[in-house]
């Protein structure tokens, strides 16, 4: 390779009090390379990236910048040295406009009055999202423009400082279908202009489509870099997990029983007509594109949005839900897509996120018995396997797959018929993945009726007995599991006949 | 992981050191400080912010912020006074007043929860509405003329084993308190709530009837501590209770409760009401002039949260 080295990271090493986060880490980014940094949570991906961006300071090893040896104290010495970062929360204010945001901090004035050259602003705006291949309008409040939209707006701010690396963090958690075509399409654009681009995903399929090379980190060890086209789909995997985690779907081998609940006309403002039946033991998946209204029909179900018309029935009996405190009692549990805002109470312990929805039955009258509640989670992270100091350890410091695993195992205290799961393992590394498909097996092997939504359709395919497809809020398919493949799923998700 | 439980230990510890820091300093300055007589008069005074900060821990717990609980203090502790003129029974009276502050709080829980309506504008309404109420009720005038009854003087003026009776009344309530918070489903959902309101809501549990519950809950100790000023003073006066919201919040706060819910305990705001209260008693025996003593009490709050932020940082 002939393309000149931007960034070379060699032996860094980096602990935290006592406890060794990275071990002698290499990491290199060339100019016009989509380099993928590729580890389970916790392997120290994050941990690099600050070191690279000056956030933490290195233990030992060194970095260079185009040969030129440095030390970063601060982000603003990273930026300043072509090095930006696309956060996955992004970093827009909402009120303002593009133009506002892009130069926020920075803003052009004339000389040294105060006054805002606002015209020039607008110019340059509309010529860096130019150079991405996007129409935004720059006077556009920001907090009106979809979450794809913004992100643009962030690699244009990062375009406009003259970033040379720009560090995407899980780019497309967030994105459309659409939207990560679009992505994909800039982050081309930006590698044939000579940018070194390091992307940073679990989701292995956008690896082997967007990147040339990628690096695996393990438990903070360098594990090796491979070129993409030249590495297979399992070596990665092992190389990933440290061992052939063998098939990552467990095989499913139930006993499908009578029908559990039964949908009827569901209709509201974002969808209508929805009729369909899950039986007991069964996992039906839910897939469709992003804004199908998938996750509306599920909160429809557990009373967290209104219905205008439809009927809903447990076991042959019509279940009245209004609240989510009805569909509970009907013995119904719904793991939220968005388990940090809607799934967990951050500022509390692994104790008590457990049994938020089920104290009534760790109680005596309405005083929470101390021994029943332990008892209760004891039994719980022993059964999930949740990798925690305690009990009383804060959530908010759990990895996310262990955080999802408090948020399905929650719901275990109501003794649910039916589990909702949305997208149950988005932002779970592999090997909790591969725990939460068992747990959902167990379940559903105990007689639970599991409605799984998801957007990764080899899970969906995985892991479904039988999969229903939603298409612009109406059902666009219903296949079973031997007849399915991805192409008849997406040919129902866009609205094929 | 070690830090942050001993950053943790801290957090709590900080009150407390606080006080004790306070304590010395007054006690160094002023002999008769430390006195039995002048501890317990000093904790006297303590109680009616105490009951109010009490109420206010829950409400600030959740999320929320209460500002007509000086109003509240006002109107119940007028009506109380009022009933008692009229000739009814001093208990029943007293009973009624507590009464009518738990509806006031209801009416409170009510427009926050089911009207949606933000906390601070909802309680700054009703603040002077309640106010209104008491001005109106009143006339603008002292309620007087029950001062007959003895059991209701017992209540701000009288002493048990040497204790004065307000001093156990706090007390008694804050174990209950310290009870419900710790031990009940109720004061989990309190917390939880706080913490995050969206996940309280899907994991079943009734965030209005809670929110309802805690608004009403502070709308009651706000009318008690109404009740044992008017019984303690023999008269029941319009202004009474005037910026205590204040100083209720303030105890609040530097009991290490954050203002944004879902975290603290109410240990720490009895401990900030006695800063308070410690402060007002120790610089009047000072003799500094009320004046100066709102610029050191301020100044005090201010250190306060900046040292917590030095903490948690």
């Amino acid at each position: 390779m002939s393309q000149q080295t931007l960034i070379e990271m060699k032996g860094i090493s980096k602990s935290f009090v006592g406890n060794k986060v990275l071990n002698e880490v290499n990491f290199e980014i060339l100019a016009s390379e989509v380099h993928a940094l590729l580890g389970e949570n916790g392997a120290g991906k994050s941990t690099l990236m600050k070191i690279l961006t000056g956030i933490y300071e290195r233990d030992e090893g060194e970095v260079f910048v185009k040969g030129e040896p440095v030390h970063f104290q601060n982000t603003k010495e990273s930026e300043e040295a072509g090095i930006a970062v696309i956060h996955q929360e992004l970093n827009i204010i909402p009120y303002l406009t593009v133009m506002e945001n892009m130069f926020l901090g920075r803003e052009i004035k004339f000389g040294k009055t105060g006054f805002l050259n606002t015209k020039k602003m607008i110019q340059l705006t509309k010529e860096y999202l130019g150079q991405l291949g996007v129409e935004i309008d720059p006077l556009a409040t920001a907090g009106n423009l979809s979450v794809g939209q913004q992100q643009m707006v962030e690699i244009a701010k990062a375009l406009s400082v003259n970033a040379e690396v720009i560090v995407m963090d899980e780019p497309t958690a967030a994105l459309t279908d659409r939207e990560i075509e679009r992505l994909f399409e800039v982050i081309e654009r930006l590698r044939e202009q000579g940018v070194g681009i390091v992307y940073i995903s679990h989701r292995m399929e956008e690896i082997f489509k967007v990147c040339n090379r990628v690096s695996v980190l393990r438990d903070g060890e360098y594990i090796g870099t491979r070129v993409i086209g030249e590495v297979e789909y399992d070596e990665l995997i092992s190389m990933l997990v440290g061992r052939e985690l063998g098939t990552l779907f467990p095989e499913r081998d139930v006993d499908v029983g009578d029908v559990r609940l039964k949908v009827e006309g569901l209709t509201s403002d974002v969808f209508r007509d929805i009729n369909f039946e899950v039986k007991q033991g069964e996992i039906l998946g839910v897939a469709g594109l992003m804004g199908a209204g998938r996750s509306e029909i599920m909160q429809a179900l557990f009373g967290y949005r209104e219905i205008e018309s439809g009927n809903i029935f447990i076991d042959g009996k019509k279940a009245k839900i209004k609240k989510p405190i009805d569909a509970i009692k009907s013995g119904i549990g719904f793991v939220t897509e968005d388990r940090k805002e809607e799934g967990l109470v951050l500022s509390m312990s692994v104790r008590e996120n457990f049994t938020l929805p089920n104290l009534d039955d760790v109680s005596k009258q309405t005083v929470i018995s101390s021994q029943k509640e332990h008892e209760f989670v004891d039994d719980m992270i022993g059964r999930f396997n949740v990798k925690t100091s305690g009990r009383e350890q804060e959530v908010k410091s759990l990895s996310g797959g262990n955080q999802q695993k408090i948020v399905i195992g929650k719901w275990l205290g109501i003794n649910p018929k039916i589990l909702i799961l949305d997208e149950p393992t988005r932002g779970v590394d592999v090997g909790a993945k591969k725990e939460i498909y068992q747990i959902m097996n167990e379940l559903t092997a105990q007689g639970v009726s599991i409605i799984m939504i998801s957007s990764e359709l080899p899970e969906v395919l995985g892991m479904s007995d039988r999969i229903l497809v939603i298409h612009e809020g109406q059902i666009g398919g219903e296949l079973n599991r031997d007849e399915a493949d991805q192409e008849k799923i997406m040919y129902a998700a866009t609205g094929g006949e | 992981m070690r830090g942050q439980s001993l950053g943790q230990i801290m957090q709590k510890l900080g009150p407390v050191l606080g006080l004790l820091a306070i304590v010395i300093v007054l006690s160094i300055m002023s002999p008769q400080f430390l006195s039995l007589d002048n501890l317990l008069t000093m904790l006297r005074q303590v109680t009616i912010i105490a009951l109010l900060a009490f109420g206010m821990t829950f409400v600030i717990l959740t999320g929320g912020i209460d500002l007509s609980v000086g109003s509240t203090l006002a109107l119940a502790g007028a009506l109380t006074a009022g009933m008692m003129a009229s000739g009814i029974d001093p208990i029943l009276a007293v009973l009624l007043g507590v009464l009518a502050g738990a509806v006031m709080g209801a009416f409170n829980g009510v427009i926050i929860a089911k009207g949606k309506v933000a906390p601070f504008i909802a309680t700054l309404a009703t603040m002077t509405i309640f106010r209104g109420l008491t001005l109106v009720y009143t006339d603008g005038r002292p309620v007087t003329g029950f001062t007959d009854s003895q059991t209701f003087d017992l209540i701000g003026r009288g002493y048990l084993f040497g204790i004065p009776i307000p001093v156990i009344i706090m007390f008694v309530i804050f174990f209950i308190l310290l009870l419900i918070l710790k031990k009940t489903v109720f004061g989990r959902h309190v917390y939880a709530i706080g913490g995050n309101e969206e996940a309280s809501i899907l994991s079943g549990i009734k965030v209005n009837r809670v929110k309802i519950g805690v608004y009403s809950l502070t709308g009651a100790l706000a009318a008690l501590a109404g009740i044992i000023l008017t019984s303690r003073l023999g008269s029941a006066s319009p202004n009474a209770g005037f910026t205590y919201e204040l100083d209720a919040i303030a105890a609040v706060v530097l009991g290490g409760t954050s203002l944004a819910g879902g975290r603290g305990w109410i240990f720490g705001t009895l401990i900030g009401a006695l800063i308070i209260g410690v402060l007002n008693n120790g610089l009047n025996l000072l003799g500094v002039s009320s004046n100066y003593q709102q610029i050191v009490k301020g100044a005090v709050i201010l250190l306060a949260v900046i040292l917590d932020r030095q903490k948690s940082s």
